[in-house]
Parts: C-alpha cells; sequence; structure tokens
C-alpha cells in the first residue's frame, strides 16, 4: 500500500515513530509537570499547602501517565526489536524509574487513606518516588544520547542529565502551580521557578553542545550549511523563551487569569523546542546509530490495523482529556469525594 | 546459583500475581459503583450512596495499585523477554495498543471526574464517568483476555523465518478458549467482589455496625454472589471442555490422570510423582473423569504418558502445581456456593416482624464465615490463573514459542538484585493496603448516617437528584 508514491514500509514507520515522538512529548509535558510538582513538595510550607500541590494534580497525574503507557506500547508494536535492545541495555535504570513510578503512584492514595500518623511517611515516599522516576528518566535520556554506551565519561553526562531533567520537571511543575494555585502557594511557586529554570537552561544547553560531539554524524547534521540556518530558530527561540520567562517571573505573575499561565506555557515551549530538537538528532535512528526505524519497523499489515484505530482513538482521547482539563478547570479546590 | 531464565519467570510471576489481584477487585467493583449510583438515583435512598463513597475510596485505591503494577509489567516484556515481542509481535502488539488506546485512557481521565467530580459536573455526567471507567477496566479485561488466550490457543497467523504474521484478525481476537477465558475472568471478578462487600460489610456489622447501608451491602454482595457462582461452576466446566480440546495435556494436568484410557476416576486428592509417574495416596471417584470430561462413563481421557516424547523429553506441564492450584480454585468456588446460598436460605426465613431479609436472621458462624472469606475470590483468581497459565508450560505460546526462547540476555545477578526489589516492594504493598482497607472499614463504622447530599466543595449544585421532580427520585434536602 502506497502513500503520496512511499511505499509502507516507508511511510508506516515514520507515522509511527511520529506518533510514538508525539506521545513522548505529550508525556514528558504532562508527567513532567506533575513529577515536578511532586519533587517540590518537600518544600510546602505547611501540610495545607502540600495538600493544595497535591490537589493541583491528583486528577490529572493517571491519564498523563498513560502517555508513557502508550509511548513504550508504540515503541513495542511498532518497533519490537528495538523496544527490546533498548529496554533491555537499560535495565537498571527502568526498574528504578518503575519503582519511582510504583511508589508515588500509591502515595497519592495512601497519604490520604492510611491512619494520619502514616501521611508523613506517604509524603515522603512520594517525594521519593518522584525523584526517583525523574531521575532515572533522565539518565536513560543521557545515556540515549549518547549512543547506550557505557563508559565513565557517558555514565558522568548521564547523570548531568539526570540533574537536569529533574531541575526541568521541577520548573514546569512550579510553573504549573503558579497557574493553579493563588495566595502564598502561588508566591512560594514562583520563587521555585526563578530557582529551577537555571537548572532546566544549563540542562538543556548541555545536551546542546554534547549532541554535535557524540559522532560526527551529528555533527553535520546540526553545523553544516545550510542545515546550520534552517536550524538557527531552534536555539534563538528558546532564548527568547528563557527571557520572557526570566523577566515574567521576576515580575511575579499572580491571581486569577490567562498571566498566570503565561509561565506555564511558556515552558511547554521550551520543553517542545528541545525535543524537537532531540528528535532531529536521532532521525531516522530508533536505537542511535544501530538500527533506524525502518529496519525495526513491525510487518506493515500489523502497523495499519494499529494506525486505523489511532487515527480515530487518539483524537477521542484528546477530546475527553480537554473536557477533563475543562471539568477541573481554575484554581485548585480541596479534592473530596462527596 | 539459579539461572536467569528462572528468575525472570518467578519475577514476572511475582509481578502478574501481584497485578491481577487489584484489576480483579476494579473491572467488577465498578460496574457495582454504577449499581450503587443508579439504585440511589431510583429510590433516593442514601444508604445506596453511602455504599458508593464507601466503595469508591477503594476503587481508587485498588486502581492505584493496578496501575502502577501494570506500568511494571508493560516494561517487563522488554526488560525481560524482547524474544516473545521479537517472534508475536506482530499479533501481540495491535492487541496490546488497543488495550491501551481503547481502556487505559478512558479509565484514566474518567476516573478523575468520577473520584473528585461529583460537586463540580451534572449528576448525569458523574453517573456517565462512573459507567466509562467500569466500561474501560472491562475493555482492558477484553484485549488482555484475547491476547491471553490467543498464546494458549493461538490461530489466524503463519510464521516465517520465526515470526508471526497475522493473517486474518478476526480468527485471532475470536480465538477457540477466548469466549470461555473471558467470561470465566468476568464472572470471577464479579465473584470476588461481591465477597469482599459481603465480608467487609459482615465485619462492620459484626463490630457493632448496624446501619441500614451495612445490612444492604451484606444483602447485595450474598446475592449477587449465589446468583453468579452457579454460572461461573458452569462457565468453568465448559472452559475445561475446551482446553481438553485445544490443551490436552494441561487437563490430564489438572485431574492427574497419567494413562489415557476410558473409565477414569475423578481424582479428589493424590500426591502427584512426576519422577514415578503416579499419584500416591489417590482417593478417587470411579469413572469420574470420564464422566464430567465426555459425559460417559467409558469416554476415553487423556493422560499424561502420551505427552511424553520417545527420547524421554517431557512436552506436558508440571503436574503437582497445576492439580493442586486447580483443586485449592475448584474447593474456593464450592466454598462460595455453600456460604451464599446457605446464608441466602436464613435469610429467606421471616423475621418477628413478617420481613423476609433481615441480616439478624442470619446465625453467627455464617456471619463470622464471611470475613475471610472477603478474600475468597483472590485465592480462586490466583488459583485458577495459575492453573491455566502454570498449565500451558513448556510453552509461552502453544506450539509456537518456548518460554525459554524468549528470555532477555540479561545477567542473573542482576535479575536477581531486581526480583528481590519487587518482592520487597509488594510484599510492603500488600501490606499497606490491607492494613489501610481495613482500617478504612473500622473507620467507616463511626461514620453516622447520611441523611443530606450537601456537595462538599461547594461550587455546583448537585442538580438532578435534588431537584424535587414528580416523577423522578424522591427529593433530598438542598443545602
Amino acid at each position: 500500500m502506497e502513500l503520496l508514491g512511499f511505499p509502507a514500509t516507508q511511510w508506516l514507520p515514520f507515522a509511527f515513530a511520529s506518533l510514538m515522538g508525539f506521545s513522548i512529548l505529550l508525556y514528558v509535558i504532562l508527567d513532567g509537570y506533575d513529577l515536578g510538582v511532586g519533587i517540590l513538595t518537600p518544600l510546602a510550607g505547611s501540610e495545607e499547602e502540600r495538600d493544595m500541590m497535591v490537589a493541583s494534580i491528583g486528577p490529572f497525574w493517571d491519564a498523563n501517565e498513560t502517555w508513557l503507557v502508550l509511548a513504550v506500547g508504540l515503541l513495542l508494536v511498532a518497533f519490537p526489536s528495538a523496544h527490546g535492545l533498548i529496554l533491555s541495555t537499560l535495565y537498571l535504570p527502568v526498574f528504578v524509574m518503575l519503582v519511582g513510578l510504583i511508589l508515588r503512584g500509591v502515595s497519592f492514595e495512601f497519604r490520604v487513606k492510611a491512619r494520619a500518623k502514616y501521611k508523613a511517611l506517604w509524603n515522603n515516599l512520594f517525594f521519593i518516588g518522584s525523584l526517583m522516576t525523574s531521575l532515572s528518566q533522565g539518565f536513560m535520556l543521557g545515556l540515549y544520547v549518547m549512543g547506550l554506551q557505557f563508559t565513565p565519561l557517558t555514565i558522568l553526562f548521564a547523570t548531568l542529565c539526570a540533574l537536569g531533567l529533574t531541575m526541568g520537571y521541577a520548573f514546569i511543575g512550579a510553573t504549573w502551580l503558579i497557574a493553579k494555585s493563588e495566595g502564598a502557594l502561588q508566591v512560594d511557586a514562583v520563587a521555585w521557578a526563578r530557582k529551577s529554570i537555571l537548572g532546566a537552561a544549563a540542562g538543556i544547553g548541555a545536551i546542546s553542545v554534547a549532541t554535535p560531539l557524540v559522532s560526527e554524524r551529528l555533527w553535520n547534521k546540526w553545523l553544516s550549511f545550510p542545515e546550520a540556518l534552517y536550524l538557527a530558530p531552534l536555539p534563538i527561540l528558546s532564548l527568547m523563551l528563557l527571557s520572557i520567562l526570566w523577566r515574567g517571573l521576576e515580575t511575579h505573575p499572580r491571581g486569577e487569569g490567562v498571566r498566570a499561565w503565561i509561565p506555564f506555557i511558556s515552558a511547554l515551549g521550551l520543553f517542545t523546542l528541545a525535543y524537537i530538537g532531540l528528535a532531529y538528532s536521532f532521525y531516522p535512528y530508533v536505537v542511535p546509530e544501530k538500527l533506524t526505524i525502518f529496519e525495526a519497523a513491525s510487518a506493515p499489515e500489523s502497523l495499519l490495523i494499529i494506525l486505523v484505530g489511532a487515527m480515530v482513538v487518539v483524537p477521542t482521547i484528546l477530546a475527553y482529556t480537554i473536557l477533563a482539563y475543562w471539568v477541573f478547570r481554575g484554581k485548585t479546590r480541596e479534592l473530596r469525594y462527596d | 546459583m539459579m539461572d536467569a531464565l528462572i528468575l525472570s519467570r518467578i519475577q514476572f510471576a511475582a509481578n502478574i500475581s501481584f497485578h491481577i489481584l487489584f484489576p480483579t477487585i476494579t473491572i467488577a467493583l465498578g460496574w457495582f459503583l454504577l449499581f450503587f449510583k443508579l439504585r440511589f438515583q431510583w429510590t433516593g435512598d442514601l444508604k445506596w450512596m453511602e455504599a458508593y463513597r464507601f466503595w469508591v475510596k477503594i476503587f481508587a485505591l485498588s486502581f492505584a495499585m493496578g496501575v502502577v503494577s501494570g506500568i511494571t509489567m508493560s516494561f517487563q516484556f522488554g526488560t525481560n523477554w524482547p524474544g516473545f515481542m521479537e517472534s508475536v509481535g506482530n499479533i501481540a502488539g495491535p492487541l496490546l495498543a488497543y488495550e491501551v488506546m481503547t481502556a487505559f485512557f478512558l479509565e484514566a481521565v474518567f476516573i478523575g471526574i468520577m473520584l473528585f467530580g461529583f460537586s463540580r459536573v451534572p449528576n448525569w455526567l458523574h453517573t456517565t464517568a462512573t459507567f466509562l471507567v467500569a466500561f474501560g477496566t472491562t475493555m482492558s479485561t477484553f484485549w488482555i483476555i484475547v491476547l491471553n488466550s490467543w498464546m494458549h490457543t493461538p490461530q489466524g497467523f503463519e510464521m516465517v523465518d520465526g515470526v508471526a504474521f497475522a493473517t486474518n484478525w478476526w480468527e485471532i481476537i475470536f480465538n477457540p478458549s477466548m469466549p470461555y477465558r473471558l467470561a470465566h475472568m468476568l464472572l470471577a471478578s464479579g465473584l470476588t467482589v461481591s465477597f469482599l462487600i459481603a465480608g467487609l460489610a459482615a465485619l462492620r456489622y459484626i463490630l457493632g455496625d448496624r446501619k441500614e447501608t451495612v445490612r444492604s451491602q451484606i444483602r447485595a454482595g450474598l446475592t449477587f454472589g449465589a446468583l453468579l457462582i452457579p454460572i461461573q461452576i458452569f462457565a468453568g466446566d465448559l472452559h475445561g471442555l475446551n482446553t481438553l480440546e485445544h490443551q490436552p495435556a494441561k487437563v490430564a494436568a489438572m485431574e492427574g490422570n497419567w494413562e489415557t484410557g476410558p473409565n477414569t476416576p475423578l481424582v479428589l486428592f493424590g500426591i502427584p510423582d512426576e519422577e514415578a509417574r503416579t499419584n500416591h495416596f489417590e482417593v478417587a471417584i470411579p469413572n469420574g473423569a470420564s464422566i464430567i470430561l465426555k459425559h460417559s462413563p467409558d469416554g476415553v481421557v487423556p493422560g499424561l504418558n502420551d505427552f511424553v516424547a520417545e527420547d524421554g523429553t517431557v512436552l506436558h506441564p508440571p503436574v503437582a502445581p497445576v492439580f493442586w492450584s486447580f483443586r485449592v480454585m475448584v474447593g474456593t468456588g464450592f466454598a462460595m456456593l455453600l456460604l451464599s446460598w446457605g446464608s441466602l436460605a436464613f435469610l429467606w426465613r421471616r423475621a418477628d416482624d413478617g420481613r423476609r431479609f433481615a441480616i439478624r436472621r442470619l446465625p453467627k458462624p455464617l456471619l463470622w464465615a464471611l470475613v475471610p472469606m472477603a478474600l475468597s475470590g483472590w485465592l480462586a483468581t490466583l488459583a485458577g490463573w495459575y492453573t491455566t497459565e502454570i498449565g500451558r508450560q513448556p510453552w509461552l505460546v502453544t506450539g509456537v514459542l518456548d518460554t525459554s526462547a524468549a528470555v532477555a540476555d540479561v545477567p542473573a545477578p542482576m535479575v536477581l538484585s531486581t526480583l528481590i526489589g519487587y518482592l520487597a516492594i509488594y510484599a510492603a504493598l500488600l501490606f499497606a493496603y490491607l492494613s489501610v482497607v481495613v482500617y478504612l472499614t473500622i473507620k467507616a463504622r463511626h461514620g453516622e448516617p447520611l441523611t443530606e447530599l450537601t456537595p462538599g466543595s461547594g461550587a455546583a449544585v448537585v442538580d438532578a437528584i435534588t431537584r424535587d421532580g414528580g416523577a423522578g427520585p424522591r427529593a433530598i434536602p438542598a443545602e
């Protein structure tokens, strides 16, 4: 089956790589902000403030995390050999991430349902789980950028990425809190955003500088003419967004209205730009320098049957996700079952 | 030192055993919540809303446990079993993808509205959200059972260079064991929740909580349990006959039958010995297995010795675990039958005021027996899954893929360390889960009965149900 003159073995892997890329981007942004809020919880000024922070993500976190399941699911179904190769190489960091996801996922429930005296324990586990998840994801990102090689240098770089992504998540989490909270918590969130933005910017900068140095292919992809010219908007827009954020956070966006959303939306833009840069670097590889999306793809018949479903289902998912954000719009209120 | 294969198998078995506990609750509990909500809307009786509010907490907790352990499994396909997807990924992939797309997002999005949206959205939307969460859990069951059944009774594909390619999706989805397995699992979930509801409500009753909602929950749990268990026994029998047709070695292991032949006895008890290829201390009903499996005393029933290759290689599953799991499952099922029908028989007798179904007519021993039976569904479900999954060995996909061919090339010590990590976490979480369920139950006994339905955070008004409509439900005092 052809599409626009491309055979199915060409366009289907590309379509699936795009769909998977879309899921990963949504995951990083959406679970990014709720992981970030989790990372920030120890900084809460009071138990009420902490409850409010958790309440701001309570109705959303589960759906946010499902984008990870979809992304891994797509990797599994569309690029099965890459899935096995990547995940068995990253065996231990994946384990750490899963333990983190388990701890924070159940802590949402346990911290409010267990006896009051255990709440502090579950609060701690919620924080630790969020931290383990984001550190391990950053570590895996770093190793992936380095071509999934374990050398002292790549491990050092991956460790830096772990810290960078964690700061990035804390940052987008803080901007989410600016939008969803008011009063003392909002003032705190502004302060947290101003600190974490530095870490996030350093992380993005480190990956940007390191990427062309990893291989000659990446050097040429980024720094030869005229590609460098076409790519120039990525760093330029990123720097613009950073300066908007920096100055916007200086003037303490407060209260109701759209203004409180500006930091979050700018953070979203920043994450998206960084992500596009990464996607550009790796295309067409799904396992860096080893396996392209065309080599790793499943049978076209199997991909087609998923794609048909995805064309119907993914827009529906987006529609009811928007419904959920609409239902829980406005400043966060206490979460209650009644 | 055990090798990576056996460690990975133990790790996956631990993971999936832990995981299945929670979907077994949430699949049916979602429908029970809808039942409670609709009963409230139809009768206006707040006891049903009390039931809803108590069980929605258990649902939320169980759901979170199911989600996190499920995510772990989806990653373990890649970390420990890459051969599975490399070999049958073209079949398993689309089925898993449809599960994520049609079920996971539906549940994940609407559970937020179901849990926290009561005072924010119109009542119809809250009821719809409750329905969609229940529907989502059932869809998820459907897809995963399709995949699991296909692994037991694969069809609709062809093998090219060791890789399966789909030829007929209809045959893949409606593979021979799928309808039976799906019915068996959905009924298992219904029974698990029926006895969980009856059991925890009985605990509250014993602790002195005589609220109307507690008594109604005992009645509802017992009634659904009594209705479902005969259907389950019937569905289980059909599933067994289906297995006999497609996986005779599994049935031979379940029955503990070594020699193929007519007039095969039904082994009630025995200790299977694979070395000696016989059962010790056997207690059996003559012709029993032939009658059950072939509906005739001289029906020929397959025996395990048929599944040993010329060179002595054993091609049937390990006998003892399958034999015992099967007996635990069936035994628990019959305990459910006795307890639910026995209790209903006592409840049927009129109380002093001439009314039937008064919980105080239930004899103490029966009431007490309900409490441990709260976990009977878990026991039966786990035993049932062990029967069918261990019964599939040595195959991962029957006739297509060996379990040993799918395992990852990860060093054994690494698998051992993660296995220990998972086991520790699962043990701790299971303890925490059970403690919190008991704590919530005990705490609920101090709660006052609901007298009016006031929206908690005050923004939206609970519309339809609070309005005094003539034909509608009884008016509830508004704020």
